[in-house]
C-alpha cells in the first residue's frame, strides 16, 4: 500500500518536473553557456595558431582557413630570454609553492578543528567564532607587517623576539603566508564537518581507552577525508591562481616566482606577443581546470558548506 | 650546442626544485609523526596538556603572527609617516580622501562594489532557474562554473584578447569585441583606454568568474525548496514568472543575500584583474591595487596602511552580516 502511494508520489513529482522543464529554458541556458565559453575557446584556438596569423586575422577565421602549430608552446615553455628563464621553470616554482602551501595549512587546520570540536575546555565557542571572524581581515592588511617580519624579524627595543632566519628570497615566506591566510576558512570548513561526527562513536572509542591522539589518528582523520578533499581543492586552486601573495613575498626574485607572477609580467611588458601570452595562459589554466573537472563534486560540496552556511 | 647546455641546466634546476619540495614535505610529515609518537607514549597527566600544545597551539600561533598581529600593526602604521618613524595623526586618511587620484580610486571601488555583485548574482540566479528546468543541466553548469578554476590573471589575458584593438586600419581586427562592433556597424575604439567604459569591461571579467559561484549556491538553494510548495503554486495556476518572483525568490532570500555579500567582499578586494589588464592605469585603479602601489612601489607604508584600513572598514559590515547569519542558523539547529 505504502509502496503504491510512494510510486504515485514519484509519478506526480515527475509530472511537475516535466511540466517545469521547458525547451525555451534549455535553449536560453545553452546559449548563455556558449557565450560563457567563447572567450576561453578563443584563447585556446589562438595558442595553436602561428604568430603571423594571430596578428593579422581573428581566431574565428580558422573555421575557413585552418592553420595550426605547436611552436608557441615550445617557445614559451623552453626558450628563455636573456636573464629570464622559460615558463617551464616558473611551472616548477608554482608546483614547489602549491604543494607545501596546501599540505601545511590542512594539517594545522584539521588539528585545530578537532581540538575545538571535541576537547572540553572553556572558551571553545569564543575561539571558534573569533577564527571565523578573522576572515574579515583582508590579506592586504597583513602584507606590510608580515613582509617586515620575514625580512627583519621582530624586535621590541633592542630585544629580538623573533629572529629573521634569513628566509627572504626562498619559498618559505610564501608557504607561511599562504598557510596563515588559508587557516580561518580551513578551520571553519573542517570544524563544521568534524563537529558533526557521531558523538557515540567518539565516546565509544574513549571508553575503549583510546587517548585523544589515537582517537584522532584512528577515527577522526579517516572519517574526515571528504572534508579534507574539499578544502584541499580550494586551497590548491587558490594558491595556484594567486598573484598578490607571490608578488609580495617572492621579493621579485625570478628563481622562485610562480607562473602567475611571470604571466602578469608578460602581459604588462610584452602585451603584443599574443602567441606567447595565449600559450602561456593556457599552460597555467590547464592544471587547475583538470583538477576542477576531476573533483568538481568535492569542490561544490566545500563551496556550499562554506558559503550557504556562512 | 649552447641550446643543449641550456636545456641541461634547465633540467638540473627543475630537478633541484623538486628534490627540495619532496624533502620539505618529508621533513614536515616526519615531524608530525614524531610528535604523535611521543605524545601517545606520554603519561595521561602529560597528555592532558600536550593535546592542546599539539592540536590547538600551532593554529593559534599562526593566526596571531599572520593575521591578528599584522592587522594591529597596519592600524598603527596608518597613523605614521612613509617609513613608520613619526606619528602623523590622520594625515594619511586626509590624503586618501582629498587627493583627486585616490578619490578616483574610491569611486571605482564603489562602482565595483555595486555593479559586480548585482550582475554576478543576477546572471547566477537566471542560470540557476533556467538549468533547474532542464533535464540534463550538467554540461551547461560545468561550462558556466569553469571560470572559477581559472585564475584572475588567466582570465585577464583571455579578456584582454577579447578587448584587443587594432589601431592599423588596413589590418583586420583580432579582438572579438572589436569585430562584433564592426559587424554591428560601429567603429571600434581602443576599449581598454576609454574611461569610464574600461572599468565596466574589467568588471565583466570578474562577473564572468563569479557567476558560476552564484549559480552553484543558488541552484542548491532552489533545489531545497520543497516540491509541495511548487506543486501548490502550480495548482493555483501561477505562471512561470509569478512562480519565480512570488515563490522561488522569497524562499531563497537568505541565500541570495549571502551570495551578494560574499561577492561584494570579493569585488572590494579585487587586485589581479586590474594588475594584469591595465596595471591600474587609464583611471581603472581600485583600493587593493593602489594599496599595493603605495606600499611596494612608492614605498610609503603610511598611505598604504591607511588604504588597507579603509578596505577593512568596507569589508567589515559584510562579514559581520555573514557571521550573524551563521550564528542564527546554528541557534536554529
Amino acid at each position: 500500500m505504502t509502496n503504491i502511494l510512494k510510486r504515485k508520489k514519484v509519478r506526480d513529482i515527475e509530472t511537475v518536473k516535466t511540466h517545469l522543464s521547458s525547451p525555451w529554458a534549455s535553449f536560453a541556458a545553452i546559449l548563455l553557456a556558449t557565450i560563457w565559453t567563447i572567450p576561453t575557446f578563443g584563447l585556446f584556438v589562438t595558442s595553436f595558431r602561428p604568430s603571423t596569423g594571430i596578428n593579422t586575422s581573428g581566431w574565428w577565421t580558422v573555421l575557413t582557413k585552418p592553420e595550426f602549430t605547436l611552436e608557441n608552446y615550445s617557445r614559451v615553455l623552453f626558450e628563455g630570454r636573456g636573464a629570464t628563464p622559460p615558463l617551464s621553470q616558473y611551472f616548477f616554482n608554482t608546483f614547489a609553492i602549491v604543494v607545501p602551501s596546501t599540505i601545511i595549512p590542512i594539517t594545522i587546520a584539521i588539528f585545530a578543528a578537532y581540538a575545538i570540536a571535541w576537547f572540553d575546555f572553556k572558551g571553545r565557542n569564543f575561539i571558534f567564532f573569533s577564527i571565523f571572524a578573522l576572515q574579515v581581515i583582508p590579506l592586504q592588511m597583513s602584507l606590510i607587517p608580515l613582509l617586515q617580519l620575514f625580512s627583519g624579524g621582530l624586535h621590541i627595543g633592542s630585544v629580538t623576539i623573533i629572529p629573521s632566519f634569513g628566509i627572504t628570497g626562498t619559498f618559505i615566506p610564501i608557504w607561511l603566508a599562504h598557510t596563515m591566510f588559508g587557516l580561518p576558512l580551513a578551520i571553519f570548513l573542517l570544524h563544521n564537518f568534524i563537529a558533526q561526527l557521531p558523538r557515540e562513536l567518539i565516546e565509544a572509542a574513549r571508553v575503549d581507552g583510546a587517548d585523544y591522539f589515537k582517537l584522532f589518528r584512528q577515527i577522526v582523520l579517516p572519517l574526515s577525508i571528504p572534508a579534507i578533499a574539499s578544502f584541499a581543492i580550494f586551497q590548491f586552486l587558490w594558491v595556484w591562481n594567486d598573484l598578490l601573495v607571490a608578488l609580495t613575498f617572492g621579493g621579485g626574485k625570478r628563481e622562485i616566482a610562480p607562473l602567475m607572477v611571470r604571466l602578469a609580467e608578460m602581459t604588462g611588458t610584452r602585451g603584443g606577443d599574443w602567441e606567447l601570452l595565449t600559450a602561456g595562459a593556457f599552460v597555467s589554466i590547464l592544471v587547475p581546470v583538470a583538477v576542477f573537472f576531476a573533483l568538481q563534486r568535492y569542490f561544490v560540496r566545500g563551496l556550499l558548506a562554506g558559503s550557504v552556511k556562512g | 650546442m649552447l641550446e643543449v647546455a641550456a636545456r641541461q641546466t634547465q633540467l638540473e634546476q627543475a630537478f633541484s626544485k623538486l628534490t627540495g619540495l619532496v624533502l620539505t614535505v618529508l621533513i614536515f610529515a616526519l615531524l608530525v609523526m614524531l610528535a604523535f609518537w611521543l605524545a601517545e607514549r606520554a603519561s595521561e597527566k602529560i597528555q592532558r596538556y600536550v593535546k592542546y600544545l599539539l592540536f590547538l597551539t600551532p593554529a593559534l600561533v599562526f593566526l596571531f603572527i599572520g593575521l591578528i598581529g599584522p592587522a594591529l600593526r597596519t592600524l598603527y602604521l596608518s597613523f605614521r609617516d612613509a617609513r613608520g618613524d613619526n606619528f602623523v595623526g590622520l594625515e594619511n586618511y586626509h590624503w586618501a580622501f582629498t587627493q583627486p587620484e585616490i578619490l578616483e580610486v574610491l569611486k571605482n571601488t564603489g562602482i565595483w562594489m555595486v555593479v559586480a555583485p548585482l550582475a554576478s548574482t543576477g546572471f547566477g540566479l537566471t542560470i540557476a532557474v533556467l538549468t533547474d528546468r532542464m533535464r540534463r543541466p550538467g554540461l551547461v553548469k560545468s561550462l558556466i562554473f569553469m571560470p572559477m578554476a581559472i585564475s584572475f590573471v588567466g582570465a585577464g589575458i583571455i579578456w584582454k584578447f577579447v578587448y584587443q584593438f587594432q589601431p592599423n586600419d588596413r589590418v583586420a581586427e583580432i579582438g572579438l569585441l572589436s569585430q562584433i562592433a564592426e559587424w554591428l556597424g560601429f567603429v571600434p575604439t581602443n576599449w581598454i583606454l576609454t574611461s569610464p567604459l574600461n572599468t565596466f569591461l574589467l568588471i565583466i571579467v570578474f562577473v564572468w568568474i563569479q557567476t558560476g559561484f552564484a549559480m552553484v549556491v543558488l541552484s542548491a538553494a532552489i533545489k531545497a525548496i520543497p516540491d509541495e510548495i511548487l506543486e501548490a503554486s502550480m495548482l493555483d495556476g501561477a505562471s512561470g514568472w509569478k512562480r519565480f518572483s512570488k515563490v522561488t525568490v522569497p524562499m531563497i532570500r537568505g541565500t541570495i543575500i549571502v551570495v551578494l555579500s560574499t561577492i561584494t567582499i570579493g569585488a572590494l578586494k579585487v587586485f589581479d584583474i586590474i594588475r594584469t589588464m591595465t596595471g591600474g592605469n587609464f583611471k581603472t585603479s581600485v583600493i587593493a591595487n593602489e594599496m599595493y602601489n603605495q606600499s611596494f612601489r612608492a614605498l610609503n607604508y603610511g598611505t598604504g596602511s591607511a588604504l588597507a584600513i579603509i578596505l577593512f572598514i568596507g569589508v567589515l559590515p559584510l562579514v559581520a552580516y555573514n557571521v550573524v547569519h551563521l550564528r542564527r542558523e546554528r541557534a536554529e539547529r
